[in-house]
């Protein structure tokens, strides 16, 4: 039998993308639609103390206008959670359709519709909003001071969640004599996703019910959470999810949907679309949560960890939206990236007047990455050892379980992985020729490994829904509620669907769209779950498609069921192996049986109950130019294991974009705000330092395919890990090049300039 | 669709004249990549548009009588980069231009609409204000003609009448003879950037390579508009080529800029790239003129 | 407020190689008439001040960010967008194919716009280096590729029209 599986088959939406005929929502809107603009807050916190409509009232083609006083006081919540049947743990219920206590600069206060994009915009600019300004906090250590100014009632302190891990006793542990300790504050920015298409979507009412189009990554869960929003029943809500330009997190929030459909009901059910500006995208969506993190090492002189303190401040801006998952999972990952047996941790999250922080690809990994991994280069260094040694000593052992994942490494997975980084990049010779250099442009070497680990249980609910429908031909449509947004999951989920039924791949439809009116339930793109989630109800879906055909094969053949087989397209004899009739002459045959018509389908719901590891590490290597404190990328190697590729061309694919975005960390991107007034200063792409085509070098991604044993299909986590390591590789090689440890990204010239300067390698 | 009260398109510069008596208070479009993108963001919104891309004859390079190049105000960097007279003569403006933004920008935006923008960052302009450059403006009067340090008024401020439109960017052969340059821009990323800081230098060594006989340092976003280092290049001036005379000339530089503190970088920040940035373009043009370092 | 006056102008142009007119309300940009009255899908907004590259298009040959192009000024010019590459047949041209080969497309929105740009430098008929691609290349934004598979998929188009082995990646 030939396999899907494993081949580098060609994007089955490649040739719709390559022709700019595959339809994103702005395509798929009717051109008369009304157009919803927002007006946004322009102070950081306070009040909305009144708004003046009169002269935007005056403006032709305004059609309404709706301010905070007109909105439903009805606070919902907006991550893109699965639904917790615990009240305990659902999400935090915060946000506003428009907002009369404005918490951050760009806070929604009114909207506006109008006949067309000009009038819209006119009229927001002609509201006059009176506010109450109230001081406002920025940084997240300040959030937490006893006079700082306070954002939510509910979370006196401004503290949204604070949890720990202790083990075994810290305090006891360190007083062993002839410890070293090694101490750093690793600090990482505010981001944003930058997917090219921005958030939007446009509603309407038809038959009584509200259907959003949206460019969104859960569209199961904007359904719901727009009913939870305009306080209706959720099956009144209908949401569609086109192809959509990228996602990476932000649209794993339901972000305007609900404000648009509210609208919508507003002006009588008409088409009402709402499109984020580039600007809106930056501040008025979700960003990374920067985060503050303090570690302190205690270890012997031969580098084995003895005790370790982890606290991280992770800044939620002004709304919960994914609230305390983030810092949580980074600080998840310290005890058992280096497991040591004395342990305080401690994280926070922290509500300021800063953009609300969401998901965005790694969900708390890259920050817990930057901060570990460049303090364990900082420990290597302390203990005079060389990094990647030092790694492969005090690194996570062959066999080590976590007890509340159940979650195994069961291969030497981050030895193999950093065996290839090391031979690409040269790495041993490289990191000694290059420890004492003195010219004035220096090279380095640097490594970084991550830890990822799939999905979401045990702490939140798994399970993924597939159907599947045989056509007269033989070929089949399937459908999940698991979304493409950009990463592949369609054409891999087509190569998973065609071994798991047994039919050639181009006999599989991929039902690319999600319409919750149609599309079995699953709760989208986020957690690098839907390939290994995914896996488990398209392997069973496609069993029991397999049984229900092999079943109709014996009534058709008269063969015992035993004695059948499908294999590519085809009804098998196993025991001599004859092809007794194609799957369409068997389809044709059932469906328009005069006796027993059938039409052949199946669907099945797969509950997930395990998880799995998804390790790897980068290498890079850099040329810094001292006086112009500058440095220049050279190369770069991400090394995964994400068990057995389903395709191999997609998965590199995904590895360089996720490399990419590491670069940006690392080197130059920052959202920056302004001091004094909380506004954001460079909301636009140009000012905002997205690595460009000349700032990347060539990106090399390789893979160590150690199958995943809980995985049907033995896959696991991609979509984020790529994001993961590169920015601590490239901080480490810079450390290589300079000698200077620089402990927060970006590391941009600015940055550079302050400590070369402390260092003494340019002069004052 | 901008918001925008009306536009005219004007198909000649004699239109675009008597387009701008007619209506004073509109904003004249180049290329648009400013204006239209201020428009957007509200700044300009409402306002009426002259539109001058229309203007053929705005467009290419050419050599005057006098040896003096032409370059129509419409010519778009690419085509600049790209012009053989421009590669003959000052290779260096071709160079900075081609670091405006990215290929489409560089295909849209004008050396006109650079200029006229008096903004300090603009690529080409230091490298204007290096090469003695001479703006040609065009009003109901005819025509007249300054020199690009005169034409900067102050930020966002250029010298451009109100029946004016800018035809013409010149430079003598009194200006480009046997000169040399450099241009570095410095930005946070390699494409798709504003410059933190622009510096252009060129010199004219003596015949036998020895010594330098005339240079000249210009600096964009080193002060508020595009500026000279004069003291820099009157201690060059007559000097023997070194390294340690690009030293003492790159700490010169220091006299006469004034970058301010902005959330984009600091003014000592600044200030250093600067001293780095003129030193290396000192030494680069030395190389291209001929000289041995 | 003061009633805005409605300005049109009937502005003739190529597009894809057809002669075509449309009159357009003068605020409209390239993008606007382009997506609106030609229903060009692959002209995408992604930041609307020239910013990413989505929305570029070629006009008489050269590259352009469409989204701040006034509609009007394509009177007389000669407008390509990717719908014009396909083939009759749908059959799609080399570069389209190189980035469907290459695995350079992911989400999508940032393709068309890339491979006009590559149409350009392919139809210059040069070999360029990487570096010289990667700057031809830059004034795109994308977030899912790292430019990888799009710098892979447009030099090997290059060298297949110039003739030429692709040399082996360093």
């Amino acid at each position: 039998m030939s396999k899907s599986v494993g081949k580098s088959a060609i994007r089955v939406d490649a040739y719709e993308k390559a022709t700019g005929r595959a339809k994103y929502m702005d395509d798929l809107c009717d051109r008369g639609a009304l157009i919803a603009k927002v007006k946004h807050s322009t102070i950081a916190h306070g009040f909305v103390k009144s708004i003046d409509t009169s002269e935007a009232e005056t403006i032709p083609g305004v059609v309404k206008i709706l301010t905070c006083f007109d909105a439903p006081n009805r606070p919902f919540p907006t991550a893109g959670h699965p639904w917790s049947m615990d009240p305990h743990h659902q999400d935090v219920a915060d946000r506003m359709l428009l907002n009369r206590h404005v918490r951050y600069y760009g806070d929604d206060v009114a909207a506006v519709i109008a006949e067309d994009e000009v009038s819209a915009m006119q009229a927001v600019r002609a509201l006059k909003v009176e506010y109450e300004e109230m001081p406002f906090v920025l940084d997240v250590l300040k959030a937490l001071e006893p006079d700082a100014p306070q954002l939510h009632e509910e979370y006196p302190g401004n503290v949204l969640a604070h949890t720990e891990i202790r083990r075994g006793d810290y305090e006891a542990a360190i007083q062993e004599p002839g410890l070293i300790r090694v101490e750093g504050w690793y600090d990482t920015p505010t981001v944003q996703h930058c997917h090219i298409e921005n958030h939007g979507c446009f509603a309407y009412e038809e038959a009584g019910r509200v259907v959003v189009v949206s460019s969104t990554q859960i569209p199961h869960i904007v359904r719901r959470v727009v009913g939870q929003a305009l306080g209706i029943p959720w099956g009144n809500v209908r949401i569609i999810k086109p192809y959509i330009g990228g996602g990476f997190g932000n649209k794993q929030d339901a972000l305007y949907e609900p404000l648009c459909a509210w609208l919508s009901t507003q002006v009588g059910g008409r088409l009402v679309k709402f499109e984020c500006s580039r600007e809106e995208t930056f501040v008025s969506n979700r960003v990374r949560h920067a985060i503050r993190t303090h570690i302190i090492s205690y270890v012997r002189p031969d580098g084995t960890f003895v005790a370790r303190k982890f606290e991280a401040f992770s800044n939620q801006g002004a709304y919960a939206s994914h609230g305390h998952g983030i810092v949580a999972k980074g600080m998840g990952a310290f005890p058992q990236l280096y497991p040591c047996e004395n342990l305080e941790c401690d994280c926070w999250t922290v509500f300021t007047n800063k953009p609300s922080a969401g998901a965005m690809r790694g969900y708390g990994i890259p920050q817990a990455m930057f901060a570990g991994e460049c303090h364990i280069d900082d420990v290597a260094k302390a203990v005079g050892q060389e990094p990647v040694a030092f790694r492969r000593a005090h690194l996570m052992p062959v066999g080590y379980v976590d007890g509340f994942s159940k979650n195994e490494l069961y291969d030497d997975t981050f030895n193999q992985c950093m065996d290839r980084g090391l031979a690409y990049i040269d790495f041993a010779r490289k990191y000694e020729a290059y420890k004492n250099q003195t010219g004035p442009v220096r090279k380095g070497v640097g490594c970084a490994v991550f830890w990822y680990n799939t999905a979401v249980w045990p702490i939140s609910l798994e399970s993924s829904s597939c159907r599947m429908v045989l056509n007269q031909d033989g070929s089949l449509q399937f459908q999940t509620g698991e979304t493409e947004i950009g990463q592949g999951c369609d054409t891999a989920y087509s190569q998973m669907v065609a071994d798991a039924v047994g039919v050639p791949l181009e006999k599989v439809h991929v039902v690319s769209t999600q319409d919750t009116d149609v599309t079995p339930y699953g709760t989208g793109a986020y957690a690098s779950r839907q390939t290994y989630i995914g896996g488990f109800s398209i392997m069973q879906t496609g069993l029991a498609l397999r049984e229900r055909i092999l079943n109709i094969a014996h009534e058709q053949t008269r063969m015992p069921v035993s004695n059948l087989d499908l294999i590519d397209g085809n009804i098998v004899r196993k025991t001599d192996g004859r092809i007794l009739k194609t799957l369409g002459d068997l389809a044709m045959e059932s469906l328009y049986s005069m006796e027993s018509s059938q039409h052949i389908t199946a669907e099945t719901t797969a509950q997930i109950k395990t998880n799995a590891y998804s390790f790897g590490c980068s290498f890079a290597e850099v040329e810094v130019d001292i006086e112009m404190c500058k440095v220049k990328l050279v190369n770069m190697i991400n090394v995964h294991d994400c068990g057995t590729l389903i395709n191999p061309q997609l998965a590199e694919a995904q590895v360089h974009g996720g490399m990419s975005m590491a670069i940006g960390y690392g080197l130059s991107e920052e959202l920056k705000f302004d001091e004094k007034t909380g506004k954001p200063l460079n909301n636009n792409l140009l000012d905002y330092k997205l690595s460009t085509f000349m700032d990347h070098p060539h990106l090399e991604g390789e893979f160590v395919e150690n199958p995943e044993p809980t995985s049907p299909y033995g896959t696991k986590a991609l979509g984020e890990p790529p994001a993961c390591s590169g920015a601590p590789a490239i901080r480490n090689a810079i450390l290589n090049a300079t000698g200077v440890a620089v402990d927060c990204c970006p590391i941009t010239p600015h940055v550079l300039y302050a400590e070369f300067r402390k260092a003494g390698l340019i002069e004052e | 669709m901008y918001d925008m009260k009306a536009l005219y398109e004007a198909g000649s510069v004699e239109e675009a004249v008597s387009l701008r008596m007619e209506h004073p208070e509109a904003q004249i479009i180049a290329g648009g990549s400013d204006v239209l993108v201020q428009m957007r963001e509200g700044k300009r919104a409402g306002k009426e548009l002259i539109s001058i891309y229309g203007i053929d004859a705005l467009r290419g390079v050419s050599l005057e009588e006098d040896g003096t190049l032409r370059i129509g105000s419409l010519t778009s960097f690419s085509h600049i980069t790209r012009d053989p007279l421009i590669q003959k003569y000052i290779n260096v403006l071709g160079q900075a231009v081609d670091q405006v933004g990215g290929p489409q920008i560089r295909n849209i935006g004008t050396i006109g609409g650079n200029t006229c923008n008096g903004v300090t960052s603009a690529d080409s302009a230091s490298t204007l204000f290096a090469w003695d450059a001479v703006v040609e403006l065009t009003g109901q009067a005819g025509v007249r003609r300054i020199p690009i340090q005169e034409f900067y008024i102050k930020a966002g401020k250029v010298d451009i009448h109100p029946d004016e439109i800018q035809t013409a960017i010149l430079i003598s052969k009194e200006s480009y003879e046997n000169t040399f340059g450099h241009y570095i821009k410095y930005a946070m990323r390699n494409a798709m950037d504003i410059a933190t800081l622009g510096t252009s230098v060129n010199v004219r060594l003596s015949a036998d390579k020895k010594y330098v006989k005339r240079a000249r340092v210009a600096f964009g976003v080193a002060g508020p508009i595009p500026l000279r280092a004069v003291t820099a290049e009157r201690l060059a001036e007559g000097q023997p080529i070194s390294e340690e005379l690009a030293e003492r000339f790159s700490q010169a530089v220091k006299e006469d800029i004034n970058p301010r503190d902005s959330w984009r970088a600091s003014r000592d920040f600044r200030l250093h790239i600067a001293v780095e940035s003129a030193k290396r373009a000192f030494m680069e043009s030395v190389k291209l003129a001929g000289g041995a370092l | 407020m003061e009633k805005h006056v409605m300005q049109y102008k009937t502005v003739h142009f190529s597009l894809n190689g057809k002669n075509v007119e449309r009159t357009v309300d003068v605020r409209a940009s390239l993008t606007d008439m382009l997506r609106n009255d030609f229903r060009m899908t692959s002209v995408k907004k992604g930041c609307e001040v020239g910013e990413c590259g989505a929305c570029n298009v070629l006009i008489d040959g050269e590259a352009f960010n469409s989204c701040i192009y006034l509609a009007v000024w394509a009177e007389g010019k000669a407008i390509r967008t990717l719908e014009g590459l396909l083939g009759p047949n749908g059959e799609l041209s080399d570069i389209q194919q190189a980035f469907v080969d290459e695995a350079a497309i992911q989400c999508g929105f940032c393709s068309p716009g890339f491979m006009l740009t590559a149409v350009e430098i392919l139809e210059s008929g040069k070999e360029y280096t990487d570096d010289e691609l990667r700057k031809l290349l830059s004034g795109h934004l994308c977030r899912c590729t790292g430019y990888e598979n799009i710098l892979r998929a447009v030099k090997k188009t290059m060298y297949r029209r110039l003739g030429k082995p692709m040399p082996e990646e360093s």
